[in-house]
């Protein structure tokens, strides 16, 4: 199985890989960031629960945008994976750990 | 900011422009039409009669209070609004017990229904934009809504490839080729910025409940439940008061239009709503006509049953005083006149980036082929194509909704559909045209039909309709007049774009010749 590695590791590396990586990891990575921002202003009570998650939403395509641009700037495709996996992992991490859930109604 | 980053940037640019760049384009055209959607709509409606004064808010509540009682005596939700200066007439509407909404126009004056032809009118275009059209509407909003994505990195990646962006304000080279549309796409995108950024996010904000349902899941809830709480903690959305089933005589509603206008002023109440009327959970609801500019327009909610104050609707607190300003900022229905053409121009700056955008795209391998002698890809032939049935297509498409709208017979089932069955085949035939004909060709033949579309909308109105231009003018009912001369000056455009297009096709040709001459044996 051994030629099979080395087209993963080319398909991974590609433009098509890349491209994912900014439509679909682009993506996630909004919803981490503003979920992590939001847990923070909740927690911290610097804003009301709803008010929190109304913020991170507002600025969720902010996140998107950058995480897009970075993506697109980076030497390479897997880079670019390896970066938006390990940074949406501890902020989805970080987010769900702070969120009690059920709002304040 | 490096050489090196900005270099990775001009790729972005480009292909996060092409993919989604004919989509962007039918998006701010219909959506900067849609900036005139009342006073399309009155051009589309002509049998609303002219008219600048209205009888006093009392008096009309009074006619549409007894054509109510004629038409939906046991109606359980009604709606009244009072004329203002882009609407003319006055609209009541109801919703009865099997759920069927009715609305019906009627005159200020008399309070009797006008006879309007069944129309999309401009509220059509204008949903365009966002609801697209032969989809289900949630569909619409993501597509539309990753194609706003692609434009905000469009735009970002854009103003980093830039390298002089205040020198670009003043720098035009005409007739250089190349040169001249990228001196054009970059005009267009600086002087114009703040409104791209803005009518982009804002869009996006929009419609971020549904492209972004985790992160309001993940503290409220899974499914519409957690969104209903969500909405009511974040928006304070008044709760709903459902119908007890006990009845009760709802007061009359002069009451509560005198307590509103006390508080506001006469004339200032745009409408007047009742929900479960003639039940003891009656609610009545009195809005401002002034616009709240960034902010809401205040809204009394009373109990019908008692004439009591339940509460107001008033500006929004928290981050929905930041959504609530976008959304105004992406609608601008506080503008007026001067701010409203300047919206319009914005939105028109917008669709015209795109477009140079686009072809830009194009010329630039059209030039490298030509000098390489290769023949064009097929990539390049389809971009070609494409560009020309959505540059020129889109609009002739448009511009035959309007004729459907004037010729079409009035009394004909589905009348309103067929109007927009006419825009999308026109425009689909557009296509075939782009896809048979020579690029040149299908550019002047194409330009040449917008221009006669445009141009002559005028005289199909004046023809099909006692409201043509001369007759406009001489009543001064500038919103008829506006629509038909803008006609004019669109049509005008198109006959530029037609010369244009000769122009270059000619110096091609002597071009051709005079290299044969050179290289003829003499």
């Amino acid at each position: 199985m051994t030629p099979l590695v080395p087209i993963i590791r080319r398909a991974a590396d590609s433009v098509w890989s890349r491209v994912v990586a900014a439509v679909l990891g682009g993506y996630g990575f909004a919803v981490a960031a503003s979920w992590f921002l939001a847990s923070v202003l909740a927690q911290t009570a610097i804003l009301q629960v709803g008010d929190s998650v109304h913020t991170g939403l507002l600025l969720s395509f902010a996140f998107y945008a950058a995480a897009v641009i970075r993506v697109l700037a980076v030497r390479s495709a897997l880079r670019a994976w390896a970066e938006l996996v390990l940074a949406t992992a501890v902020l989805l991490g970080l987010g769900s750990l702070l969120t009690t859930p059920g709002g304040t109604v | 900011m490096s050489r090196g980053f900005r270099q990775t940037m001009v790729p972005a640019h480009t292909w996060a422009g092409l993919t989604v760049g004919w989509m962007l384009y039918f998006i701010f055209l219909t959506g900067t039409a849609g900036y005139f959607d009342t006073e399309i709509d009155r051009w589309m409606r002509p049998e609303i009669p002219f008219a600048e004064t209205f009888p006093s808010r009392a008096e009309m509540l009074m006619r549409a209070e007894k054509r109510l009682g004629d038409v939906a005596p046991d109606a359980h939700e009604t709606w009244i609004f009072f004329p203002d200066k882009r609407s003319p007439f006055l609209e009541v509407s109801w919703e009865n017990a099997d759920h069927v909404w009715h609305e019906e126009m009627l005159d200020p004056e008399t309070g009797a229904p006008i006879r309007v032809r069944d129309t999309g009118g401009g509220q059509f275009l204008y949903q365009l934009h966002y609801r697209l059209h032969y989809l289900p509407p949630v569909l619409a909003f993501w597509l539309v809504s990753a194609c706003a994505m692609f434009m905000l990195v469009a735009i970002c990646t854009g103003v980093i490839v830039h390298k002089k962006i205040f020198a670009d304000l003043f720098t035009f080279r005409p007739r250089k080729g190349q040169r001249s549309w990228l001196d054009a796409h970059n005009v267009l995108g600086v002087t114009a910025l703040p409104f791209h950024l803005m009518i982009t996010y804002s869009g996006l904000v929009f419609l971020m409940f549904t492209t972004m349902p985790v992160l309001i899941n993940a503290f409220y809830g899974s499914g519409p439940e957690g969104q209903t709480r969500f909405f009511i903690d974040a928006l304070s959305r008044p709760t709903d008061s459902p119908p007890a089933g006990v009845a009760a005589q709802t007061r009359p509603l002069t009451e509560f239009l005198s307590e509103a206008e006390r508080r506001w002023g006469e004339g200032s109440v745009r409408y007047i709503s009742v929900e479960n009327a003639g039940d003891v959970n009656a609610v009545v609801e009195v809005n401002r006509s002034a616009s709240g500019g960034l902010g809401t327009a205040e809204t009394l909610l009373f109990h019908g049953a008692t004439g009591e104050r339940r509460g107001v609707v008033d500006q929004p607190a928290g981050a929905n005083v930041l959504r609530v300003a976008l959304l105004n900022l992406h609608e601008g229905l506080f503008a007026d006149t001067v701010l409203r053409w300047l919206y319009f121009l914005s939105g028109l700056a917008g669709t015209a980036m795109i477009a140079t955008g686009l072809h830009l795209w194009t010329v630039k391998r059209r030039q490298k082929n030509t000098s390489s002698g290769t023949p064009p890809a097929i990539g390049l032939s389809l971009v070609e194509r494409l560009n020309i049935g959505t540059i020129v297509g889109l609009p002739v498409g448009i511009a035959a909704y309007f004729w459907a709208n004037r010729l079409l017979p009035l009394e004909m089932d589905g009348r309103a559909a067929w109007e927009i069955h006419t825009m999308f085949l026109t425009w689909v035939a557009t296509f075939a045209v782009a896809a048979w004909r020579r690029r040149d060709g299908a550019w002047l033949e194409l330009s040449g039909l917008a221009a006669a579309a445009y141009g002559l909308l005028p005289v199909v109105n004046a023809v099909a309709t006692d409201r043509g231009l001369i007759v406009s003018i001489a009543r001064g009912d500038w919103v008829f007049a506006a629509f038909d001369l803008a006609a004019v000056a669109v049509g005008l455009f198109f006959l530029l774009l037609v010369r244009a297009v000769r122009r270059k096709r000619l110096q091609a040709a002597t071009g051709r010749i005079s290299e044969a001459a050179m290289e003829a044996p003499g």
